[in-house]
């Protein structure tokens, strides 16, 4: 290891050649503000494009002041952070930055997470002494993410989730100079792109210039109207996030105090996604087992390895990029779907009500969500079967507006039926889970024993793609996941050649999964945040006391009472789906 | 933008060429200069052949072509303007020659008038600096070029 020797505010620091001046500082607690940077190890991102030059520092001999995000430590460096000369760099450069930014912060949905804003604050800039045009763009609402690129600054990192992590390439900056924005192509707006609404160039933006589209005043509406019942449906990587946005230690599960906030609200009934994540299991393991054990008995036609489906990030993502795979992947719903169709046959049912009477909402760490529950294969009659998804976000801005002092909250329980759910179906919150989950169900189908150890340790971890082998009496399952859209192409790609030696691969268009979903309290390029929801989740699935998806005594009632058996055709029609080549030009406005 | 239907010999054409270079996507720069003079410009369809061919995203491809002012989405006219704003250029009053050339023309710079005839478009030193401020049009340059002059400039073509 090749060592450098340097002094940082005239503390020593050895460090690794190839440090940067930023990192190095960090690790002696001398924290350098830094604007357009951020990098997160494990998550393949690394944004550094060295633009905003609110890092400078001053290196003595250098004429010049020096990017610390960009600048590597070098043998008997001697660096001041906060000499005179680099404050007034300092300050000046915020200033210009913010002479071109609205002055919307009272107003703006990411006040109090905006990180321009705390930079300001942290510098104590109280003015502003330069005044000239502001640059302005067209806004763009998405089903799912709005843009309102005035409020951009071109720092690139959602350009860096989108092309480099994602590979999903809807953002580019385009134009020149003061024009130069960031923008999919011919600047056509995002519901005409390719985008994917998977929702990580929000979750990186540091300003307000990407943020979700906003629906709680929709969910306000529907809990006020007498004619309608409501029904709240929380997907599993809410539970282990929602307590940040209360001040919360990351990785806290706030399952119960989420329950009671969801009642004090005035849903009618707070169900669980989590209960139709089971029977995703139920659906998607069988048709596993089905198509290896046709595959086993010769049947050329039959499709491995088969792919989860649950994420519609990554649904849209191969119908614009491998359209000719649309039928590789399991037909099963996602939760969030198959939700929405259960409650709005089985569960109106039991009720004794129209469809059209529920109104069912949706609590998502996903902005995807949004725009899966528009899909017009969704609805019956226009009436959808998911009316509205709101993020973690949202419903903490809901809890807030409701006057609900969220922290001493006292836990309460799910509702009856739709809200009883296995362990197996909670770890659908992470990179892994799901297959896991399908595993725990499949093995027991398949070989008829109990399995005795659910925990498949060899299947878990944070790795952006990853294999095992799971042992099932025998037979030997060759399992892949992959997490991050850039992970799955590769994965794809395989597939696609007959390079793939897999017979089951779990996909989730977010880094680390659920849990990092573009719908989450905003982590500021902070992996530990994400480390700790992970280990949430699986401290949840370990406490239920059923820990297989088959196991939920309420789904085994409701394939007693109204489904039949997994696939039956009653299954197909109301948790089976099927997809689309979207691989048409750009539609050019 | 209207919608341009490319000729099945001429996307081939534009496939070859990406080829010739290797689909290499560090040579998107010269692919899209021989595309230019090919189709004369970059309509979004050419853009989405070669984002295909060079494997990169289309939204990559339109920030390349809107960076550089040399590239172009429109087509060109029958005779090509171009005023020169180079320093020298400039400060002889190229600005106000600008002005008259758009006035005349009814067309912003970048732009294409409605017949086709002429297009109207800036550029940086074309090496005659003693001669500035200069107008090009097609491949003829005018020299010590005044606002008084660009009528009759217009009237020979």
């Amino acid at each position: 290891m090749n060592l450098v020797k340097l002094t940082i505010d005239n503390k020593p620091v050895v460090v690794e050649k190839g440090t940067t001046l930023l990192e190095a500082a960090k690790s002696i607690g001398v924290n350098i503000p830094s604007l357009c940077y951020m990098k997160m190890d494990d998550m393949n991102f690394e944004n550094k494009p060295g633009g905003c030059r609110v890092c400078v520092v001053e290196v003595e001999g250098r004429r010049n002041l020096a990017p610390a995000c960009k600048t590597e430590c070098m043998e008997g460096m001697e660096v001041h952070t906060h000499s005179v000369r680099v404050i007034n760099a300092r300050r000046t450069v915020v200033e210009l930055i913010l002479s071109d930014h609205p002055p919307e912060c009272l107003t703006c949905a990411k006040s109090g997470e905006c990180e321009l804003q705390d930079l300001a604050q942290n510098l104590g800039i109280r003015e502003i002494h330069y005044t000239g045009e502001q640059s302005t763009y067209k806004g763009d609402q998405s089903p799912a993410i709005i843009r309102e690129m005035d409020k951009c600054i071109m720092c690139r990192r959602c350009e860096t989730a989108c092309n480099e992590v994602q590979t999903v390439g809807v953002l580019s900056a385009v134009n020149r100079g003061f024009e130069s924005v960031v923008a999919p192509a011919f600047e056509m707006d995002l519901d005409h792109s390719v985008c994917t609404y998977c929702g990580q160039c929000v979750a990186v933006c540091p300003t307000g210039a990407l943020t979700e589209r906003d629906y709680t005043w929709k969910v306000i509406e529907a809990l006020v109207d007498p004619a309608k019942t409501v029904v709240v449906q929380t997907a599993p990587a809410v539970r282990a996030a929602l307590g940040e946005a209360f001040g919360m230690e990351a990785g806290n599960l706030v399952t119960g105090k989420m329950v009671a906030a969801l009642r004090k609200l005035g849903f009618d009934y707070v169900f669980d996604t989590d209960f139709a994540a089971d029977l995703t299991i139920m659906e998607e393991g069988t048709e596993l087992l089905d198509r290896l054990n046709r595959h086993l008995n010769g049947d050329q036609d039959v499709k491995l390895p088969i792919l989860t489906s649950c994420c519609p990030g990554w649904v849209k993502f191969f119908e614009h990029h491998f359209p000719e795979m649309k039928d590789v992947p399991s037909t099963a719903k996602s939760p969030q779907q198959m939700f929405g169709s259960i409650a709005k046959s089985y569960f109106a049912k039991k009720l004794d009500k129209k469809r059209e009477d529920l109104v069912v909402v949706s609590v998502m760490p996903c902005l995807a969500k949004k725009y899966e529950c528009t899909r017009e294969e969704f609805s019956v009659n226009g009436d959808a079967d998911v009316n509205v998804s709101i993020s973690t976000r949202e419903l903490a801005q809901l809890i807030r507006n409701a006057n609900i002092d969220f922290t001493s909250l006292t836990d309460e329980n799910f509702d009856n039926p739709l809200g009883e759910s296995t362990g197996a179906s909670v770890i659908f919150g992470t990179t892994g889970g799901v297959i896991e989950a399908a595993v725990r169900t499949a093995y027991e189908v398949h070989t008829g024993k109990t399995l005795e150890k659910v925990d498949f340790e060899e299947l878990r971890g944070m790795e952006g793609s990853r294999k095992a082998t799971v042992d099932f009496d025998g037979l030997k399952l060759n399992i892949g996941i992959a997490h991050g859209l850039g992970n799955a192409r590769k994965l794809l790609e395989d597939v696609k050649s007959g390079k793939s030696e897999f017979h089951a691969i779990e996909i989730m268009a977010c880094p680390g999964g659920c849990i990092g979903g573009g719908g989450q309290p905003y982590h500021h390029g902070d992996v530990d945040i994400l480390k700790k929801r992970q280990r949430a989740i699986y401290e949840e699935d370990a406490g239920k006391p059923i820990r297989k998806s088959h196991e939920n005594p309420f789904i085994q009632e409701l394939y007693a009472e109204f489904l039949g058996k997994p696939l039956s055709d009653l299954s197909h029609e109301l948790l089976h789906t099927h997809y689309f080549d979207r691989k048409k030009k750009a539609e050019v406005k | 933008m209207a919608k341009v239907k490319i000729p099945e010999n001429k996307v081939q054409e534009l496939r070859d060429l990406c080829k010739n270079f290797d689909n290499e996507p560090g040579e998107l720069i010269n692919v899209l200069h021989g595309a230019q003079g090919m189709f004369g410009y970059l309509p979004a369809e050419v853009q989405e052949i070669v984002a295909d061919e060079m494997n990169v995203s289309v939204a990559h491809v339109y920030g390349v072509v809107t960076f550089y002012s040399f590239f172009s989405m429109l087509p060109k006219g029958k005779h090509p303007i171009s005023i020169c704003m180079g320093t020298a250029c400039y400060v002889r009053g190229a600005e106000k020659v600008l002005d008259e050339f758009k006035r005349h023309l009814e067309v912003k710079v970048g732009e294409t008038t409605p017949d086709g005839k002429y297009s109207l478009s800036c550029l940086r030193c074309v090496g005659a600096c003693g001669l500035a401020p200069v107008v090009t049009i097609g491949e003829r340059v005018y020299g010590r070029v005044s606002p008084e002059d660009v009528r009759g400039i217009l009237e020979e073509y």
